[in-house]
């Protein structure tokens, strides 16, 4: 597994939201749940391309804002029949960064 | 379905067979040899004329007991369509529900069924010793067994002037029985006879002959097209067949108040006008001038077709207990044109009761089968009044006892009369509550409680519950589709335990939507308490399982301010759901105003970020422009803004505003800067824009200043937040040409400087006339209602109802009496309501220099191609 990319502070995300990230030619939206921890989705909606990162999310899924398909956060996986995202490892480091790493799960 | 050969048959019949009626003779005897020899199938032929809704019950029915096996089934059909449910005709006159809504049975259905369906052809002549049926298209078909079930019409009384020189009815009369009839009237209702008539030019007058289910059903669907309606009545008082003297006054007083005119005892002698109508002649009474007369004086059933064919015939086709024709061995008769034992039925329930036993007869399932006539105990809403009729109407001897109980400014009438301890008779009026029991008691003939006024009410007695147990399994619970409460409980107790699927599975309560509480109560008590909520029907949001009255009580009572602390106290195992957010965040900034503490993950990324989402992931900008009224520096600056900005598409909107589409998120502050102009609010669920006409200072036909009372209304409302959004509207005069009737809120000024405000009206998915909610002599009072009618609707509507769903829900007599004449004394607190929302008004634009959140307008577009949006 590589180390991992740096993509700076995790202040850049509200709690409760998401925000897009262009990590080594792939389109990633990382989330930041309201108990402070992070997951991350790739950013497109397989139904009709909609942001996923300007999506609503909970502790379990993040509902794209197009047409409301809903992905769980941890898999990617649709509860609504959708095609799957693909889900990355996340973590925040010692000094509050997010680091991603890109080889999907 | 009939095989390809017996088609190709068909068809070379129809070549070398006459395709009228003719006298019986050899000639045709060949033909019809050829065709039973040359037929490959073995299963008997049905044949049915009739695609009504005793014909496609009979015809379930059969398929239910394993008919396809034994038959090939062809169905005939005068009217053009598959089968539809004739009761809902009244729904689709009023507009409650359009006419594709009522279909029970569509066309797929026949062809899923292998049913041969001659749609829009009548059959004019049996032959019963051939046993072939003769249709005004030329086809004969033969049949081994035969269903007739052709209903009835409507019946023209004699009078002067019901036709042209030529004979065709004149234009302008209607009558009420087809969904062609219908249609010709909401046509009529909506255009009158020219098309191109402007409205207002019009004399909008209907008459309705006859007072009985059908006319006051048609008086209220006209009514509602804005059309004044008067009800002619031949009889003592309104539907004498289901009611005493004293039900039908009760009665009479709840249509009247609907604002419909009732005349009794009066007798028309004459439609006036020598091409259409313009009026109609009563006798000893003044004419009545009218455009539109609707003859709804009771029905006759179509026997013609039996009476040409030899059948016998008497009021109606006469059959016996298993609904055979009498003297005929493979001829059934069903529905409305039959006559058993000496009764001619008009309703529903009791055809439901035939067909079961003609089917069982017909495919020899259970031949001991036998139909004894129907007890008939209707339970209807006419004109939104609920009835239910059953047995006698008033005592006829000495010892029969008489229970009244008349509560007339409520609308409220019960009588039942009693002979030997049995319940013989009942009438309820304006509250069926105990109808489910009295129908029981009725048609089972129980003992009677001898305190009998719990007949009546429940006084602390057994609950509502108890009486779904005590009914009977084979009781109707829907008398429009024929639901036993067996049938309900049997697919609860299969698994289906929520009361949109069981009503789904049984179409129990989608007839007249009288039994709806009833259908809930069996659903309920069958399932033992374990009725799936359906979370959409009662929570105001699916994650919070509270409706919307008791989770506003506890946000207040825990004193909650934010979306996260709502859910930390009120959503099992404190869960956040993502579905919730967007409507918890609207419903507290409605209760809270600034006490709010607005946590921006709860709001849907349009408030997120004040613009509209498109389907490329760009959202698009809608500045205020009040009332639709704009300036030659607004015009300069949003050219200016659209040339900068390489703005793909500027488009005016039907609210009077300008759009610009096609802005990435990440200019968003950048575009609003530049404009300098307040938001729109194009995007949120919240009040969007009011519409205007130009009014008095212009237009030659304005009697009110309806833009400046537009802007008004708008510089106040401007934004706030509501379960569903708010378009409004103002016309200058009844011209209406802002269209003010189908707004949420529509205003009209009219003579005399007075404004009508309605509301509840919608023209979009649904369309729907606004009521009338009053009318007042200022601007001013515009406001206050308008404002109070609007916080009525924030605090009590559900998340994503529109006004058009609310106010029929709540009812317009309930929100005019707690908006208009604070009957309820809410006035004051729904004014300060409103007024601390007003207040704390902030336009989001102006987020643009200070981001509320890091990243809020950072793009979240991929840099992947999306599909695109075209250019224009
Ligand atoms: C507006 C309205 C509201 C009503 N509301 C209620 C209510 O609330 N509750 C209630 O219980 N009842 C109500 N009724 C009555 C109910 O609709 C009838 O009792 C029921 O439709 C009768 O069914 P039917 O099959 O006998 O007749 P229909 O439904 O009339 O079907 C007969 C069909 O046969 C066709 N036909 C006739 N002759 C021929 C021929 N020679 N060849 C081919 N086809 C032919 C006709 O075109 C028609 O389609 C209402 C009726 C109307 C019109
Ligand atoms: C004598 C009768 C009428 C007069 C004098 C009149 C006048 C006007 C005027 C001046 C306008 C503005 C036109 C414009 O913006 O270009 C207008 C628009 C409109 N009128 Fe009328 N009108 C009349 C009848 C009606 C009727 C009967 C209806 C509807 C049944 C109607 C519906 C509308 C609508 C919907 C608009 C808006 C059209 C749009 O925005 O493009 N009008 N009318
Ligand atoms: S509704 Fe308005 S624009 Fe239309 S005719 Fe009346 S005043 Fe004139
Ligand atoms: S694009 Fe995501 S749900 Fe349609």
């Amino acid at each position: 597994m590589n180390a991992g990319r740096n993509l700076g502070p995790v202040g850049q995300i509200p709690f409760g939201e998401g925000r897009a990230f262009g990590v080594d030619g792939e389109q990633v939206a990382v989330f930041r749940l309201r108990d402070g921890t992070l997951r991350a989705l790739s950013a497109v909606c397989p139904h009709k391309g909609g942001p996923i990162a300007d999506g609503t999310i909970d502790q379990d899924v993040v509902l794209c804002p197009l047409h409301q398909n809903a992905f769980r956060l941890d898999t990617g996986c649709s509860t609504t029949g959708a095609e799957p995202l693909t889900s990355y490892d996340v973590q925040i480091d010692n000094h509050q960064n997010i680091i991603l790493r890109t080889s999907a799960r | 379905m009939t095989t390809v050969a017996d088609k190709t048959q068909d068809k070379a019949q129809h070549k070398t067979r006459p395709t009228l009626p003719g006298p019986l003779g050899k000639g045709r005897l060949q033909p019809k040899h050829q065709a039973r020899q040359g037929r490959q199938d073995a299963r008997r032929r049905l044949v049915v004329i009739g695609n009504g809704m005793a014909g496609a019950r009979a015809v379930e029915e059969i398929l239910a007991r394993g008919g396809a096996e034994q038959f090939t089934i062809t169905m005939f059909g005068d009217e053009p369509y598959g089968n539809y449910n004739r009761i809902m005709l009244s729904h689709v006159l009023s507009g409650e529900e359009s006419d594709a809504d009522i279909f029970l049975n569509a066309l797929h259905w026949y062809q899923d069924n292998n049913i041969t369906l001659h749609a829009g052809v009548r059959v004019e002549r049996i032959d019963r010793f051939t046993k072939y049926v003769f249709a005004n298209n030329g086809h004969v078909v033969p049949y081994d067994v035969l269903i007739i079930a052709t209903g009835s019409q409507s019946f023209m009384p004699p009078m002067d002037g019901l036709y042209t020189p030529s004979g065709s009815i004149k234009p302008g009369v209607f009558t009420f029985r087809t969904i062609d009839d219908t249609r010709n009237m909401v046509q009529h209702a909506r255009y009158g006879d020219d098309p191109n008539s402007h409205p207002s030019d019009r004399q909008r007058r209907a008459v309705v002959i006859g007072g009985g289910l059908l006319g006051l059903e048609a008086a209220r669907g006209l009514q509602s097209h804005g059309i004044d309606v008067d009800v002619v009545h031949s009889g003592g008082h309104l539907m004498n067949a289901q009611m005493g003297p004293d039900g039908g006054a009760i009665l009479r007083r709840s249509v009247e108040a609907l604002g419909i005119r009732v005349h009794t005892e009066s007798r028309t002698t004459a439609v006036l006008g020598t091409d259409k109508v313009t009026g109609l002649r009563l006798r000893d009474q003044p004419d009545i001038a009218c455009d539109m007369v609707v003859v709804a004086a009771g029905i006759r059933p179509n026997v013609d077709l039996a009476v040409l064919s030899g059948l016998h015939v008497e009021r109606a086709i006469v059959v016996d207990d298993q609904l055979r024709v009498v003297d005929e061995d493979d001829i059934y008769a069903v529905g409305e044109c039959v006559q058993h034992r000496g009764e001619v039925y008009g309703l529903v329930a009791p055809l439901w009761e035939q067909a079961v036993v003609l089917a069982d007869h017909v495919t020899g399932t259970d031949t001991s089968s036998a139909y004894l006539g129907s007890r008939i105990a209707t339970k209807l809403k006419v004109a939104g009044v609920e009835v239910a009729s059953m047995g006698l109407h008033g005592p006829e001897r000495d010892t029969d006892e008489h229970i009244v109980f008349s509560e007339p400014s409520r609308g409220v009438f019960k009588s039942i009369v009693i002979r030997d301890n049995k319940m013989v008779g009942a009438t309820l009026l304006g509250d069926s509550r105990k109808v489910a029991y009295l129908t029981q008691a009725f048609d089972k003939g129980l003992p009677l409680p001898e305190e009998r006024i719990s007949l009546m009410f429940d006084l602390g007695g057994p609950a509502e519950e108890q009486g779904v147990a005590e009914l009977d399994d084979d009781a109707q619970v829907c008398n429009c589709n024929g639901v036993s409460k067996k049938s309900l409980v049997d697919v609860v107790k299969g698994g289906c335990n929520t009361l949109a699927g069981a009503m789904d599975a049984t179409r129990a309560g989608k007839g007249c939507g009288s039994c709806k509480l009833l259908v809930k109560q069996v659903v309920e008590w069958a399932a033992d308490g374990a009725v799936a909520e359906d979370p959409a029907a009662s929570y105001y949001v699916p994650g919070i399982p509270l409706d919307k009255a008791s989770l506003m009580a506890a946000i207040r009572k825990q004193g909650l301010r934010s979306v996260s602390s709502v859910f930390a106290a009120l959503a099992p195992g404190s869960a956040e759901d993502a579905k919730s957010k967007m409507g918890l965040a609207s419903l507290m900034k409605m209760m809270l105003a600034d006490q709010y503490i607005d946590e921006r993950d709860a709001r849907f990324i349009n408030d997120r970020v004040h613009a509209n989402i498109q389907r490329d992931g760009t959202f698009s900008v809608v500045p205020q422009m009040k009332g639709g009224v704009t300036s030659v520096q607004q015009l300069r600056r949003i050219a200016d803004v659209a040339e900068k900005h390489n703005i793909p598409l500027i488009k005016l909107t039907g609210g009077q505003r300008i759009d610009l589409l096609g802005v990435p998120k990440e200019d968003l502050p950048q575009v609003w800067a530049d404009l300098d102009m307040p938001s729109g609010y194009a995007y949120g669920k919240s009040f969007r824009t009011v519409k205007t006409c130009v009014g008095k200072d212009f237009c030659r036909y304005g009697t009110g200043d309806s833009t400046k009372l537009g802007i008004e209304i708008e510089t106040r409302f401007q934004g706030i937040e509501a379960p569903a959004k708010l378009k409004l509207a103002v016309s200058g005069c009844p011209r209406n040409c802002a269209e003010s009737l189908v707004k949420d809120v529509g205003v009209v000024a009219v003579e005399g400087g007075r404004w009508e405000i309605y509301v509840g009206g919608a023209a979009g998915a649904h369309i729907r006339k606004g009521d009338l909610l009053a009318t007042v002599d200022n601007p001013e009072e515009v406001k206050v209602l308008s404002g109070r009618f609007m916080q009525y609707y924030r605090e009590n509507a559900n998340w994503l109802e529109r006004t058009y769903s609310f106010v029929p829900r709540v009812g317009i007599d309930r929100v005019r009496a707690v908006v208009v004449e604070d009957a309820e004394g809410l006035a004051a607190g729904l004014d300060a309501a409103m007024q601390a929302s007003v207040d704390s008004y902030v336009d989001p634009w102006t987020e643009r220099d200070d981001p509320l959140t890091p990243g809020q307008f950072r793009t979240s577009l991929p840099l992947t191609v999306l599909p695109r949006v075209p250019v224009r």
